[in-house]
């Protein structure tokens, strides 16, 4: 986190978007989006557009991946390389191997393997556009992909991030926040029964107070609760439209 | 097959233990293994240490040589970390390319060292936008008996405070000490049953794999936390988890303050 004397990042109560501090980006989210794949997704987060396949569950391959006793979930986090505004050299790199893991280990959590042993559950997420958070956005994508999937969860998982900028925690940031901000904490929670049971990702890095850290919790569970009945309409009007379909 | 058996009946062991309020160690809840800290152990790198958390054994090694900076930064020094669990140092470990685990251990550790600014990184320009020095923090684990997190992360930090800037050798002028003046320290926690338990061993690593690590600076600031693991984290266990990192930590940091 660099030059963060030079940039204001709040301009009277504001942010430079014009935001509240507490306000998310516009989210849009289609459901079903891929012919082939077993259950996708499209989102848009701010400027974060991301797509999201599900396979499976169906066999692994290679097979001394199996699992006797329950699925195998595999998550893929892919940048393109016109993602962002230096091209990114296509392939893994570090950190896109640790996103792909903290996801993963979100998703293992609230998936039930157990129903499916021997087989694998494929998240592959490709990110079209990335605009800060890309990681909660495709964390949202990836459990509206699961539910398209019909793959069976224990609850959902929603996704936001808090980050400190100009002294103030601020919701869902945007890249000049991220960039020029003092800390970026992305969570993600498990949502059951329309609540929020516990936290399935958390990282942070910059420097925030134990205070502070605690507020950026209750922040991101509130954006978070906001993402989720948005998730929840988005699977819904897939159906609704499919079984008006059916009438006529 | 032989050896899942025991996996599992010291995994019973670790739990049955747990579940009695008391650790296969015998060590309490927020206890640490004996530290140990020796620093300067490699002549040829710039700065080295060796640090041991009961078993476990993890030396870091920092190089330096001048580079070009990011260009987003041409007033600053560039730390690169490293980790590389190579497989002397524990039966699972494998030659070949870093895994998900050493890619993650790197970066837990850097993000501590980079966010609590511990390096004054504007200190290590020699020419602005042209040529800054490059800090390469190396992470060698040699024996994982749990908690590799903790171990790197203060070994890191330890080879940092020991590093002289070497640029007679580069003919850039004088060496000097490499500037640090942050002092983070790492906490690992691990979640296992309905508690958690500081500096896991590796029996205990083997009966859970849910970690979460708390980096706090020598202002109790915290700049770095990462749960690992696919488990689902309760918010009340999390700010207390927070509050013994943060106690454990200022306890850690006297080890270093003496190094």
């Amino acid at each position: 986190m660099s030059n963060k004397d030079e940039v204001r990042l709040i301009v009277d109560g504001k942010r430079l978007d014009g935001r509240a501090f507490d306000e998310l980006r516009p989210i849009k989210i289609k459901v079903g989006v891929l012919k082939r794949a077993d259950g996708s997704c499209y989102l848009e987060m701010g400027k974060n557009k991301v797509v999201v396949a599900v396979y499976g569950p169906r066999e692994v391959h290679p097979r001394h991946l199996q699992d006797p006793v329950k699925a195998v979930v595999r998550y893929r986090y892919n940048m393109a390389p016109f993602s962002v505004e230096e091209r990114k050299r296509p392939g893994p790199d570090r950190r896109s191997v640790e996103i792909s893991k903290v996801s993963r280990e979100a998703l293992e959590a609230i998936v039930m393997k157990e129903l499916f042993p021997r087989s694998g559950i494929d998240v592959f997420v490709e990110v079209l556009q990335a605009d800060a958070g890309s990681r909660t956005a495709c964390l949202n994508a990836a459990s509206v992909a699961l539910v398209d999937a019909g793959v069976p969860m224990k609850g959902m998982i929603s996704s936001v991030a808090v980050a400190k900028v100009d002294g103030e925690l601020v919701l869902d940031p945007m890249k000049e926040e991220d960039f020029y901000g003092e800390a970026d904490m992305p969570f993600a929670f498990f949502i059951r029964n329309d609540r929020i049971e516990s936290i399935a990702l958390l990282q942070m890095d910059g420097r925030v107070t134990k205070d502070e850290f605690i507020k950026a919790v209750k922040m991101a569970k509130d954006g978070a609760m906001r993402i989720y009945k948005m998730q929840k309409e988005a699977i819904k009007s897939k159906y609704v439209v499919e079984s008006e379909e059916e009438v006529d | 097959m032989g050896d899942d058996i025991i996996l599992d009946i010291r995994r019973d062991y670790v739990l049955g233990k747990i579940r009695d309020g008391e650790r296969i160690d015998g060590r309490a809840f927020d206890e640490y293994r004996k530290i140990e800290i020796e620093t300067g152990i490699i002549e040829k790198a710039e700065g080295s240490a060796l640090v041991k958390i009961g078993d476990t054994q993890v030396v870091v090694g920092i190089k330096m040589q001048p580079g070009e900076p990011f260009p987003d930064t041409p007033d600053k020094g560039i730390i690169i970390t490293n980790a590389e669990l190579v497989p002397l140092a524990s039966p699972t470990f494998e030659p070949g390319p870093p895994d998900e685990n050493s890619v993650e251990l790197a970066r837990v550790v850097d993000r501590g060292i980079r966010e609590s600014e511990a390096v004054d990184l504007s200190k290590l320009v020699i020419e602005e936008g042209e040529k800054v020095w490059l800090v390469f923090i190396d992470i060698h684990a040699l024996d994982d008996d749990g908690n590799l997190m903790d171990a790197s992360a203060l070994a890191a930090i330890s080879a940092l405070l020991n590093t002289t800037v070497p640029a007679e050798r580069f003919e850039i002028g004088d060496d000097f000490p490499l500037p640090v003046r942050d002092l983070p320290v790492a906490v690992t926690s691990h979640i296992i049953g309905n508690v958690f338990v500081v500096d896991p061993n590796k029996d205990e690593e083997n009966a859970s794999k849910n970690f979460i690590t708390v980096t706090t600076d020598s202002d109790d600031n915290i700049v770095a936390v990462q749960k690992s693991g696919s488990y689902l984290l309760d918010e009340e266990k999390l700010y207390q988890i927070i509050e013994t990192s943060i106690k454990k930590a200022r306890e850690n940091r006297k080890l270093l303050k003496e190094v």
